[in-house]
């Protein structure tokens, strides 16, 4: 039996690649090898032979693995999602964290453990990295159909733009909307009008 | 009205129609539940999400709840399906170079016959020929193996490979796959996209192949039959709509919306009014019913229907048959669809097998409050389905 787990993260973001790898390192002796072109992937997982597989829950190409968990897949001995005995509970984890891992059966939980919980901490991180930025993006988008729609407002009522947010938002408080909800509407109605 | 919030997963398909419409046309306030329709990046964690609590229910692929209850792939959560969603609905398509071959040597493409498509692709073959399917357990792989089986195709080496469906036309041009079966919209996709051509409808393999269900945890059907029966009802009256011939253009342009499939209506058309465009030159061809929600109990789960799917699974994976048949028709929840919908007057059959393949003609059989039609149901090769035991 080999001394080190050989890993495999499919992840085609270089930098949270990177990330990923890194902290994988630190928790122990671990050979990883990273996938980011996913044409072809379930045989260049092969030719690694690794004993875990990392990747994405948000990723389509995660279907592609499936054939893995099949037992007469390319890698010749059955792979699971670990979810068997022991190691129950952290799939959960996994799963909420947003990562998925694949783990030839066989296994045992005390080998795996230290490495998956290393990638369900790092997958959060990322993941919440991601919903800020997701957050932040939309924000921005709100602002500007907010600003949109308070300036039809202004050219339609000639009121002032004060006066304008404060006609949507008693709109929104009194139709139990939001504000982004009741510009969209507004923008999108005037499109339709002029 | 207070309704209570059902999370619930769908791929981005078309015949995710029955949710989204259930949704959309409020069929879900009316049973005092509202839809959070989530939409899932893969099946994988579609299945994920189902197993592990973060939805309820789901439009899940036919064989992954049956699959799961035989212990293959990763995941053991019992799940029941609860209804089917839709029957048929898949096409298979070939790349542009083995389109190419087939037309030289003078096929037709008419789009119906399985089994002269079968020998006309035979020939225009080498001796390995690679498919693309969305995933390993899936009626589209169902079907490739049943009619790969029955046709000069079966003297081939015959792959099958995972590829989601919005990366097919890309495996395709890059020489990955010769050929694909997908849902639609993709295969229409890749006809438009001038990487393939299309060769058959899943329809023309079997009949009647209950392609996705409705599906909800075990555990969670016996903890919350109240929501469970809603959830069915509104899904059924969904189903009742989208039968009617003037729904469909108002369901392609919902189902057309960013938050669901992104793709034009005119492509979601394609499918619900059965009018394809087979290739990039535009050839046109019919196929009535090429996808059924509703008409003949569609949505009825007959337990002969997971015996199927089990039957092929088990046979592939070396694992006793009859056990497998048992355990299957166990997972497809007659018992519930019965319980659930008889309040709405719902014409339930009196039985709950049937023979697979043995109607050729549409015909009316015995139902629990007077008679229903059943529409044909046959094999390609004319072959009866018949259990183990």
């Amino acid at each position: 039996m080999k001394q080190h787990l050989t890993v495999v993260v499919v992840e085609q973001n270089q930098d949270r690649a990177f990330a990923i790898v890194d902290a994988l390192k630190e928790s122990g002796d671990v050979e990883v090898f990273v996938i980011g072109n996913v044409s072809g992937l379930a045989r260049k997982i092969a030719t690694h032979g690794p004993d875990i597989v990392l990747i994405d829950i948000d990723n389509p190409s995660r279907d592609m693995l499936e054939e893995l968990t099949v037992a007469s897949g390319p890698l010749e001995r059955p792979v699971a999602m670990f979810v068997s005995g022991a190691a129950g509970g952290l799939a959960k984890a996994a799963v909420e964290a947003g990562v998925s891992a694949y783990v030839v059966d066989g296994l045992q939980a005390e080998r795996i453990k230290p490495v998956i919980d290393t990638a369900i901490a790092r997958f959060q991180v990322l993941r919440q990295m991601r919903t800020e930025l997701a957050e932040t993006r939309r924000a921005l988008e709100e602002r500007k159909v907010i600003d949109r729609a308070k300036g039809l407002l202004m050219k339609a009522k000639g009121v002032s733009e004060d006066e304008a947010y404060a006609l949507l938002r008693k709109t929104a408080m009194n139709q139990n909307r939001r504000v982004a909800d009741v510009a969209e509407a507004l923008v999108t109605a005037s499109g339709l009008l002029s | 009205m207070r309704t209570v919030t059902l999370p619930v997963a769908y791929m981005p398909l078309v015949d995710a129609a029955p949710l989204i419409v259930a949704r959309e046309m409020g069929f879900d306030h009316a049973e005092g539940i509202s839809l959070d329709m989530r939409p899932a990046p893969s099946w994988s964690s579609l299945r994920d999400m189902l197993a592990f609590g973060h939805v309820d229910a789901a439009h899940l692929l036919s064989p992954v709840p049956v699959a799961m209850a035989l212990g293959l792939g990763g995941i053991a959560t019992p799940l029941s399906a609860v209804s089917v969603l839709s029957l048929n609905g898949n096409v298979i398509g070939v790349g542009t170079r083995l389109a190419g071959r087939l037309t030289d040597q003078g096929y037709g493409f008419d789009f119906s016959d399985a089994a002269a498509a079968g020998s006309a692709l035979a020939k225009a073959t080498g001796d390995v020929l690679v498919f693309g399917v969305p995933f390993p357990f899936s009626m589209h792989v169902e079907l490739l193996r049943y009619w790969v089986a029955g046709t000069e195709l079966a003297s081939k080496q015959v792959e099958i490979r995972t590829v989601p469906p919005p990366l097919m036309a890309q495996a395709l041009a890059g020489g990955e796959i010769d050929a694909f079966c997908v849902g639609e919209p993709w295969g229409s996709y890749a006809a438009d996209d001038n990487v393939g051509a299309l060769l058959l409808p899943g329809k023309a393999i079997w009949t009647c192949a209950p392609e996705k269900v409705l599906a909800v945890r075990n555990d969670w059907a016996e903890t919350e039959p109240h929501l469970l029966g809603s959830l069915m009802r509104a899904v059924w009256k969904a189903g009742r709509w989208l039968s009617k011939a003037d729904s469909r253009t108002t369901t392609s342009e919902m189902l057309s919306r960013k938050a669901y499939l992104n793709v034009s209506p005119e492509l979601i058309d394609r499918a619900l009014m059965g009018e394809f465009t087979i290739s990039a030159s535009g050839e046109q061809r019919q196929v009535d019913g090429f996808v059924e929600f509703f008409d003949g109990a569609a949505s009825f789960p007959w337990r002969s229907q997971a015996k199927w799917i089990a039957h092929q699974l088990a046979k592939r994976n070396g694992i006793d048959v009859s056990t497998a048949e048992r355990q299957a028709a166990r997972v497809f929840r007659s018992d519930l669809y019965r319980r659930e919908l008889v309040g709405l007057g719902v014409e339930t059959p009196g039985a709950s097998e049937k023979l697979e393949g043995a109607l050729p003609e549409s015909t009316a059989v015995a139902s629990v409050n007077g008679s229903l039609i059943l529409p044909p149901n046959v094999f390609f090769d004319r072959r009866i389905f018949e259990p183990a035991g």
